[in-house]
């Protein structure tokens, strides 16, 4: 486990027992088998059969996936996997044409996003999506949940609200100290640097106080300085009891933290397994580069190919329809 | 050219009837546009919807101005719920549609021949404020000699309006500082975002779009009763754009910028319309005939407003109580 090298300062909050969490729940992941849609011990979510299609194109197609609660599990795959979707599907930001999910057990199909999030399942955005024109105060104190304050008849009462405001106002500060956006709490969001709207989506989105949080790139345009404090408090979500799953690019940051790592191609998840086993796995060579890679093609292979890539298109021409 | 009559007409505008009107409606865009982001282009509808309730309860049914006021109100809340179920779920600019379209139909309809009865076509419904005069505690003009006089039922008409318009920034000041307005504010800045947080963006865009309304309803039963008389042509759609005019000028998102808003706009808008009528008349005018005749000064007042509005916006798109630092931040 390579966490004890970051020495920075931002690695304050997070506490010593830290190594030996991920030491448990690794263990916990031990007997599940190196195979897509493996059974895990103690799933948080589980879905099954999820469609996802956009016109002809069948952007996520998942027969069965568990996400083991209390692991970091990273979602990979190369661009246009069907990662984001998958996402969204989830979190009930779109729903599939087939299929049927469980958070903790609880149905999600149909739910609208907002219940989901209050089950305690919350996502940031791969395009960060701070509320520019509130202070980043304001911008934690929207993601508590239960106030009282937000229903119109208490509203206009702030005596009705005001307690319940503090707490809120506290727990926000205590957030932001650990995410090192203290100084920051009366400025605009939008004044906010990229790599620190990162922070305060992930700060506000633990405002909701959730069981699961999804991360969609969280490494996305933040430089290798702030990188490293990030990583920490993604580990740091981990030793508070936090299920994190997140999709990401950066391989580095993959084989750094997660415990188990699942990996989509086409729509499919083709692998999955603990980081240095999957990205030994030839399947997932094959979908970053290719099945053919590192072999000649030969005259039969290219026509071959041309000849399936004429009738798909076609095809295509046919459906003119589609988008 | 007689200064101190064109400044206190053009007081008395800014401080009377039409002005208070605007402004109601404008408190009104302000929720819906200026808090929550909701484009709504048919606040005339809302308007007109309030404003013929109560004359038409009266006029038509005979029955008390009060019940008119209260079947207004819940006219007015169907609407906007109407307005909102088909179209919160879609993209901002769907409403914009909708509203402005629902605003004419409601104008055409309340004007058209087959309702004449009810209605009173184009010639609306007059003789509907017995009750509202009968309360009127002033029986002389009343004002500040010199400066400003009203009629004694138009000081009681300024009287109630600024009253209204009082109660309305109050309502405002304490719904927008509480996490209620947080959470509208938020919708405006990132939709998903809040609702990924938890919260249900619908229902928030639907009680903005209701309470909104409402203050466009407190507009329409004081157009309606600023002339004792309530006709179609009050609620075109002109109506909603010089609303924005207003709430633009004065600052989005601010609790008085409608108010200052309407103030400074009739208060220009008349002065303008006097200075170029008087610059324009006698034998020897200050702008000489082949600049600019007397029928054409009435027009100029508007290609003036046009271009203040435009410099607004380039200069200072904020507002007038809007917070410069807020512009400097690039939405998204």
């Amino acid at each position: 486990m390579p966490a004890d090298m970051i020495k920075s300062s931002d690695m304050t909050a997070v506490s010593a027992p830290r190594t030996d969490k991920s030491v448990d729940v690794r263990a916990a992941l031990k007997g599940v088998e190196h195979q897509p849609g493996a059974p895990k011990p103690d799933p948080i979510v589980v879905a099954d059969g999820i469609v996802r299609r956009f016109g002809g194109l069948t952007a996520v197609d998942v027969e069965h996936v568990e996400i083991q609660r209390g692991v970091i599990t990273a979602l990979i795959g190369p661009n246009g996997a069907g990662k984001t979707t998958f996402f969204n599907l989830l979190t009930g930001f779109d729903s599939p044409d087939a299929g049927a999910w469980s958070f903790s057990g609880k149905g999600l199909k149909g739910m609208p996003a907002y219940k989901v999030a209050r089950l305690g399942m919350v996502r940031t955005f791969q395009l960060t999506k701070v509320l520019a024109r509130l202070t980043v105060m304001e911008n934690m104190r929207i993601g508590a949940t239960g106030q009282s304050g937000e229903s119109l008849w208490q509203a206009m009462f702030a005596p009705l609200w005001r307690g319940q405001e503090k707490r809120n106002t506290e727990r926000a500060m205590d957030l932001l100290r650990r995410f090192k956006l203290d100084t920051k709490k009366d400025d605009f969001a939008g004044s906010l640097s990229g790599g620190q709207r990162k922070l305060l989506e992930m700060a506000r989105a633990l405002m909701v106080e959730p069981e699961l949080v999804m991360l969609d790139e969280p490494m996305a345009g933040v430089n290798p300085a702030l990188k490293q404090s990030l990583l920490g408090h993604v580990k740091s979500l981990r030793e508070d009891g936090m299920t994190v799953l997140f999709v990401e690019h950066d391989m580095d940051m993959v084989r750094d933290i997660s415990d188990w790592v699942i990996v989509m191609a086409q729509g499919k998840i083709i692998a999955e397994g603990p980081p240095d086993a999957v990205m030994s796995d030839q399947r997932v060579i094959d979908a970053y580069l290719g099945a053919h890679h590192d072999a000649e093609l030969s005259t039969e292979d290219e026509e071959a190919i041309l000849a399936a890539a004429e009738a798909e298109t076609g095809a295509t021409e046919g459906k003119s329809s589609h988008g | 050219m007689d200064w101190q009559d064109m400044l206190s007409s053009s007081l008395q505008q800014g401080l009377g009837p039409t002005a208070i009107v605007y402004c109601l409606a404008a408190i009104g865009l302000n929720v819906h546009f200026g808090y929550t982001g909701l484009l709504n282009f048919g606040q005339a509808g809302f308007m007109a919807v309030a404003g013929y309730s109560m004359a038409s309860i009266v006029t038509t049914w005979g029955l008390s101005l009060w019940l008119g006021v209260a079947v207004g109100l819940l006219l007015t809340v169907g609407l906007a719920l109407l307005l909102g179920v088909p179209t919160l779920r879609l993209r901002a600019d769907y409403l914009a549609i909708v509203t402005i379209a629902a605003a004419e139909i409601i104008r055409q309809v309340v004007g058209s021949v087959s309702l004449l009865k009810y209605f009173g076509g184009l010639d609306g419904l007059q003789a509907f404020n017995a009750q509202f005069a009968a309360l009127n505690p002033f029986d002389k003009p009343t004002g500040i000699d010199g400066v400003v006089m009203w009629r004694p039922y138009d000081f009681w008409v300024v009287v109630v309006g600024w009253t209204l318009v009082v109660i309305s920034c109050l309502i405002v000041f304490l719904l927008m500082r509480s996490p209620w307005g947080r959470v509208l504010k938020s919708i405006r800045e990132d939709e998903d975002a809040v609702r990924s947080l938890g919260k249900n963006v619908y229902s928030y865009k639907m009680q903005s779009l209701v309470i909104g309304g409402l203050f466009g309803a407190l507009a329409g039963f004081m157009t309606a009763l600023r002339n004792a008389a309530i006709s179609p042509a009050g609620f075109a759609t002109d109506v909603t754009f010089f609303a924005y005019a207003v709430l633009l000028l004065g600052g989005a998102a601010r609790v008085l910028g409608p108010v200052v808003g309407s103030i400074i706009f009739w208060f220009m808008l008349t002065f303008l319309d006097l200075f170029f009528s008087q610059a324009t008349r006698g034998a020897d005018p200050l702008i000489p005939a082949s600049i600019m005749t007397t029928s054409q000064a009435s027009l100029i007042r508007l290609i003036f407003l046009g271009l203040a509005l435009m410099l607004l916006m380039i200069y200072r798109p904020q507002g007038i109580f809007g917070d410069r630092r807020e512009l400097a931040i690039d939405a998204r």
